[in-house]
């Protein structure tokens, strides 16, 4: 994309280009009609060049079983049984980045443009910038990028923004044989939620919802939930996202004022040394009765130190 | 002079200055990290990637050497009634009003004061900082307490450079002191004004 097309940058405190209007895109996905082949998995490995390890089994169909730096998203199935219809639910969820509108690990990052938002809603991270430190991990509402062991860069969804930037949806949506991902424009993902959620409800999912958490600004990806009003159920999907206040306060409000603290301090010691002045040690002192009374010698003999500071 | 009194020895000296030194590498890597106009002190270093790898082991051996200049102090820093007096009469001690003051022995309480931030910082900043290096540590820690360390860490750092501009502002503020930490002695006239306790005791033996 255009660099004129990057809305937020990392560690960057001045406004970005902003002056043309792109619309905003965003990735829907339908819990209500997943199935859980993780083609989406293996769309993405393959358009993103990643082989991730092949791991064992935990003994459930999550595999991996949580994202990596190699495996951007990662079906998640949980099994609930729902205490008003008896009935054991399968829900499954495809985790990954949610290119969050106030993306938390785009406020921790130290390294500027490390972190980049477009001015079309995806979140992305450039390596070449990246230097480690994981301070996104640490900023993330949804615990989503992840470090690399093989050469210390953190690593997310990134919506292919390589293909979006072309007029191509991304990998995953290209390839779910069920429909269930779907992409484009954010107002018309908006509305094709909504005809699903109207679907849903008819057949009893009264609680059913679109995702779309105001805690982080709304996000880039959404999810229509049958159980909405308890996001949780899914893998621990969060139900009030926001960035914690513990890192709103870290990469917020502390930064310039401990600046200004430590400024303050300087300019404090510069103007107190100009009105109060140093302390000076009068050396008349030093020749007072008791330093001389020790140390008398015969006056015809000069005591000359090398060391001693000629005035 | 022949006549001046040792207050350091070559050993304390070197202690102090090596921690001094890395506390200022620690410190220019750490502010990079901190906040973004500061990110180009990362160049001092290497580059970014180069100041997150180093930034912990600077400031892990800053701790053990810390450690050791804290051990050889420790006796001369406990604070008594005499320094409940001087740091109630702060504005007396700003004022270069030195004989209104009770009497200071090796340390006055302002010294003793910082000695014990620098402690409490020290511990703090190597407790968050462990958590806090990902290389090695954070997997095995959950997320909010990362958070906190990070806080913690910031603000920790926070106090100790604003301590350390207030020392080295002492320093240049009075006169002869530097000497002392430079060459390890000082004047016998300077331990009688500002150490007079201390002084005596000197003189004593």
């Amino acid at each position: 994309m255009a660099t004129q097309d990057v809305i937020a940058r990392s560690a960057t405190t001045t406004e970005r280009p902003s002056i043309r209007e792109i619309g905003e895109v965003a990735k829907l996905i339908d819990t209500s009609k997943c199935i859980g082949c993780k083609a989406c998995q293996v769309a993405c490995s393959e358009w993103n060049d990643l082989r991730d390890e092949v791991g064992t089994s935990h003994g459930t169909y999550d595999n991996p079983i949580d994202l990596t730096a190699e495996s951007w998203t990662v079906m998640k199935f949980a099994e609930y049984e729902n205490p008003q219809s008896g009935n054991l639910e399968w829900l499954i969820r495809k985790d990954g980045c949610m290119h969050c509108a106030e993306p938390g690990c785009l406020k921790a990052c130290p390294s500027p443009g490390a972190i980049v938002k477009y001015a079309n809603g995806i979140v992305d991270f450039n390596q070449d910038k990246c230097i480690g430190c994981g301070y996104c991990i640490t900023g993330c509402p949804f615990d989503v990028p992840r470090l690399s062991e093989k050469d210390k860069k953190a690593y997310k969804c990134t919506l292919c923004s390589d293909r979006v930037s072309v007029g191509l949806e991304p990998a995953c949506v290209k390839t779910c044989p069920t429909g269930a991902i779907v992409f484009g424009s954010k107002e018309d993902m908006k509305e094709h939620a909504a005809g699903r959620i109207a679907d849903l409800k008819e057949r009893g999912f009264d609680k059913a919802g679109l995702y779309d958490p105001d805690g982080v600004g709304g996000t880039h990806v959404m999810y229509v939930l049958h159980h909405a009003d308890q996001p949780s159920l899914y893998s621990e999907l969060p139900n009030e996202p926001a960035i914690s206040p513990l890192v709103s306060l870290w990469k917020g409000v502390a930064k310039p004022l401990a600046l200004l603290g430590m400024g303050a301090a300087v300019l404090a010691g510069f103007f107190h040394y100009t009105r109060v002045g140093p302390v000076r040690v009068e050396e008349d002192e030093a020749e007072a009765p008791g330093a001389t009374g020790v140390h008398q010698v015969d006056p015809a003999v000069h005591v000359v130190d090398p060391k001693e500071p000629r005035a | 002079m022949k006549h001046d009194i040792e207050r350091y020895t070559p050993s304390q000296r070197s202690n102090h200055w090596a921690v001094a030194i890395l506390f200022v590498l620690a410190a220019l890597s750490g502010l990079a990290l901190f906040h973004p106009a500061l990110f180009g002190l990362s160049g001092l270093f290497g580059g970014g990637t180069w100041t997150r790898i180093l930034h912990p082991f600077i400031g892990a051996a800053m701790f053990i050497l810390f450690l050791v200049l804290a051990l050889r102090f420790r006796a001369h820093n406990r604070l008594d009634a005499n320094d409940r007096q001087w740091l109630r009469q702060m504005n007396d001690v700003v004022h270069n009003r030195e004989e209104k003051l009770p009497p200071v022995g090796r340390y006055n309480a302002g010294q003793k004061v910082l000695y014990w931030v620098l402690v409490l910082c020290m511990l703090v900043l190597l407790v968050s900082g462990i958590l806090i290096w990902r290389e090695y540590f954070s997997s095995y820690f959950g997320i909010t307490t990362l958070r906190l360390a990070a806080v913690l860490h910031a603000a920790a750092a926070f106090v100790l450079i604003v301590s350390i501009i207030v020392h080295i502002y002492a320093a240049i503020w009075i006169k002869g002191s530097m000497g002392a930490m430079l060459y390890g002695t000082v004047s016998r006239a300077w331990a009688r004004k500002h150490h007079p306790a201390w002084a005596k005791d000197v003189e004593r033996k």
